[in-house]
């Protein structure tokens, strides 16, 4: 891995550069090792998601086919690569001009510095490397003694639900323990009427207490016989803990959710990281690192980067536009309560009180939020009309992908309903002892959008696998209740209340 | 260089592989992967192996996009390859994901062959050798200058000169002489060689229709590939008659529409022709393919026909192999004469195309029996 003999002096030379000038703008990264790679290997590292040894498995194999193809077919080329960890390694692609490694570099830096400084980042593991390394040599040491295809089928299956995890659980805490002492008290107060003393015997009868009492009492019997006691967002861990798993089993699991949750902070983030990134490499190259004969070359892998497609939503350019614009309303303190209320489009264009905060803001962006709070707040109508957003969708008249509005409130919602737990559909543990037969019972949120049926149905026949037993879902299909449930590999569907 | 993602790699071929066998039966029948053909390649499209998720269905979700456009403006087609990618995944499409994967023709007869369960042909003439390959293997002291070779000759000198004392180093000319001057020398290797010629012949009277010559097609994509698999070289003729025989190339073969009665005795003979004026029968292995919907013009004439395998052709081919495809108009009498005539003769293979699901027996019928 740390091979760095490939460096060569040269771009060690630009390196420094580069660096020195991201510093002085106060980009904040760890040490970066950089390592040049022919093509063939960036594929294959590509592949392995930027790590040098992950557990064998086909599917990066078949990225790996993919990767290559597109390359030889000339439809795209990695320029590059960084990982979250501590020291950062980042990869160059020979063969690439100057230009190209100087751009690549600058971007690097603020990628590391996003991996720093992002809150969303801070709980990962920054020593990922060897994290992965020994996943892959646990995962061979399963190999080797139950055998290649055995242990394979099963990732597969783990692989089929390791988005249902719960990223936000490592900065919030989703369920407190009861304090000791508040039963006690609660079952003082509930129940009991607030009435004067002379009134009490007529307000809350013994009779009555007694009655309220039971209920309670019931109540609180029911919530333990429910388990879990609060649905549960982390399937994965709750099948770690409760499914009855060979030891081998569970940990192959561990790792797949292990590498799950490393991964989760950069989907969370992809707009801002990348957005952060283009906005530092074309600051530290058209003010700093250019030289007057690369502007061209400059600008045309720039426009490349930032080219907007129909249909696309091109992270890189969203996120540096949206940093430019809050940098430059920060210059000119548009912002606060006066802003906010100001009625009037013309004064608002002509708008500044030359605050100057706007790098601060940038930084401070940066360091608080992931892309659903960035979008939340700094999407404005200004920004949406300026940049031309529109929202999208299936017009099934047409059978064709059209533009369906321009309407600020639409294309806002649907910007954040793409973001939301990284587009992807919130499913969770309803039931671990579903219909008292120990069967499992998972609900998907509904949340506007139907799941794709056919691989709902696959992907319920791998959570049976892991669980044993018979696991059911209970979601919505066109705005009607609708329970899938698999057992032995068979799928029944029947109507149920969502 | 290996590298590490090779293992990973073969795993997932591997994986594809399995799924291509699975699938053959529908592949072969559906003829799924023309028009995707390369050299040596052949593109498949297999149900995708990606492992499947919870995730949203597209058609409900939609996206947000960047530029110009009215409201109501299409982006693309929806059912095509790439539909608008939704978010920073790149674009799925809808449904059933299918996943392109290219894999040479030679795999392809592998799987073929271990799902058909087809023998491998033992090529008669495999002894004949037909052609010599030259390998330079060593080096010889004399020989043609064209051959010799530079370094070992200079490199002679330069030991004989040390050995005499004539070398300098501060001055290092090194002068060959004749007795240095060695040449290269070659070794002449017989490669025994097997090839095969494929006829095919086929009815394109009016009762063929396209659903017939489509099946025909596949099949004989089928055979060919097998084949191809078995020999060094081959080569595929064509021959398509209706009252009258021509030969014609691959395209035409296909394509060709004829509306005239049918002589199946003609293309018979121009095969018996074929054989005996191009391909001896004991340097090449010939297996002449016909297909027709069954309909001969007369009684007469399939007498003909039995007369001309049982004299002129079968005594030189590996497999005479007759496939009845059925037709709405055929009468598909054909087959039930051969069968009359050539019951016991092993080297006449019948087999009846009912649709596009029985090719796949169809070819087990043909190549089953390894000749």
């Amino acid at each position: 891995m740390a091979s760095l003999k490939r460096f060569p002096a040269y771009l060690r030379d630009v390196q420094e550069e580069v660096e020195g000038y991201a510093k002085d703008f106060g980009l904040d990264f760890f040490p970066i090792l950089y390592e040049v790679l022919d093509y063939k290997t960036m594929n294959e590292v590509a592949a392995y998601g930027g790590f040098p040894t992950r557990y064998p498995h086909w599917r990066f194999g078949m990225d790996y086919e993919q990767l290559a193809k597109s390359y030889e077919w000339g439809l795209s080329k990695i320029y590059e690569m960084v990982i979250n960890t501590s020291p950062a390694y980042a990869y160059l692609l020979e063969g690439n001009s100057l230009v190209d490694q100087k751009i690549v570099m600058a971007h690097v830096c603020a990628h590391v510095d996003f991996f720093k400084n992002n809150y969303y980042f801070s709980k990962t593991n920054r020593k990922m490397i060897d994290g992965m390394a020994n996943h892959a040599s646990r995962v061979r040491r399963h190999m080797a003694r139950w055998g290649q295809d055995v242990v394979e089928d099963f990732i597969d299956t783990c692989l089929s639900l390791e988005n249902l995890i719960d990223p936000m659980s490592a900065y919030i805490v989703r369920s407190r323990e009861p304090k000791p002492d508040a039963d006690d008290e609660a079952e003082e107060q509930s129940g009991r009427m607030r009435s004067k003393g002379y009134m009490e015997s007529f307000i809350n009868p013994p009779s009555y207490l007694e009655a309220q009492k039971k209920k309670r009492e019931e109540e609180a019997k029911k919530a333990k016989r429910r388990f879990p006691e609060q649905p549960q967002r982390d399937v994965l861990a709750f099948l770690i803990q409760h499914a009855p798993l060979d030891a081998w089993q569970r940990d192959v699991l561990e790792i797949v959710r292990d590498e799950a949750y490393y991964f989760a902070p950069q989907a969370m983030t992809k707009i801002m990281n990348e957005g952060w990134a283009t906005y530092w490499h074309s600051k530290i190259l058209t003010e700093k690192a250019l030289k007057s004969s690369e502007v061209i070359d400059y600008a045309d892998a720039c426009s490349g980067v930032l080219a907007t497609a129909p249909g696309r939503l091109n992270p890189y350019k969203l996120g540096v536009e949206l940093l430019r614009n809050i940098e430059d309303r920060w210059n000119k303190g548009q912002y606060g309560k006066e802003w906010d209320e100001c009625e009037s489009m013309e004064q608002k264009r002509n708008w500044d009180l030359r605050t100057g905060l706007g790098r601060k803001k940038v930084f401070e962006v940066r360091k608080l939020y992931n892309d659903i709070t960035f979008l939340d707040e700094f999407f404005t109508l200004e920004f949406c009309i300026d940049q031309k957003f529109y929202a999208f969708g299936f017009q099934e008249r047409t059978g064709n992908w059209e533009i369906m509005s321009r309407e600020f409130k639409k294309v806002k919602d649907q910007l954040l309903k793409m973001l939301t737990n990284r587009g992807q559909p919130v499913i969770v543990v309803e039931d671990g002892n579903f219909e008292n037969r120990s069967e499992l019972l998972l609900r998907h949120i509904h949340e506007g959008t139907d799941l794709d049926a056919n691989q709902a149905r696959d992907t319920l026949r791998n959570g049976a696998k892991l669980w044993t037993r018979p696991v059911s879902l209970l979601t919505k299909v066109e705005g009607k209740g609708k329970l899938l449930r698999c057992e032995d590999g068979n799928i029944s569907e029947r109507s149920a209340d969502y | 260089m290996s590298q590490k993602i090779d293992l990973d790699h073969g795993r997932f071929r591997q994986i594809i592989r399995g799924k291509i066998k699975q699938n053959l039966r529908k592949y072969i029948s559906q003829g799924e992967m023309f028009g995707k053909k390369g050299k040596d390649t052949v593109a498949i499209p297999i149900p995708s192996v990606d492992i499947p998720h919870f995730k949203h269905g597209d058609k409900q979700q939609g996206g947000v996009g960047q530029g110009d456009g009215e409201v109501g403006d299409a982006l693309g087609q929806g059912e095509d390859g790439d539909g608008p990618g939704k978010g920073h995944e790149a674009g799925d499409r809808p449904g059933d994901h299918l996943l392109d994967i290219e894999i040479s023709l030679q795999e392809l007869a592998e799987i073929m062959g271990e799902e058909l369960e087809l023998p491998r042909i033992q090529p008669k003439g495999t002894e004949k050798i037909v052609a010599y390959k030259d390998k330079y293997t060593g080096i010889r002291n004399t020989g043609p200058e064209s051959l010799r070779h530079f370094r070992r000759t200079y490199r002679q000198a330069l030991r004989r000169q040390i050995s005499m004392g004539t070398y300098d180093p501060k001055n290092p000319v090194i002068i060959p002489i004749r007795d240095d001057k060695r040449y290269r020398s070659w070794r002449s290797d017989p490669l025994p060689q097997s090839n095969a010629v494929i006829i095919y012949m086929m009815d394109v009277s009016g009762s063929m229709g396209d659903e017939q010559k489509e099946i025909v097609r596949t099949e004989s994509f089928w055979i060919d590939t097998w084949l191809k698999s078995q020999y060094h070289g081959i080569e595929s003729r064509y021959i398509i008659h209706d009252a009258m025989a021509k030969e014609v190339d691959r395209d035409q073969f296909f394509k060709t529409r004829e509306s005239g009665g049918t002589m199946i005795s003609s293309a018979y003979k121009l095969c018996a022709k074929m054989i005996s004026d191009e391909y001896p029968s004991d340097l090449w292995n010939i297996y002449p393919f016909h297909f027709s919907d069954g309909d001969n013009w007369s009684v007469d004439d399939t007498h003909t026909c039995v007369e001309l395998l049982k004299k002129e052709v079968l005594p030189y081919v590996n497999l005479f192999a007759y496939g009845q495809v059925e037709s709405p108009y055929g009468s598909g009498q054909f087959i039930k004469d051969l069968t009359e005539h050539f019951d016991e003769d092993e080297r006449v293979v019948t087999s009846e195309i009912k649709g596009k699901e029985a090719i796949m027996d169809s070819i087990k019928e043909f190549l089953g029996k390894g000749r």
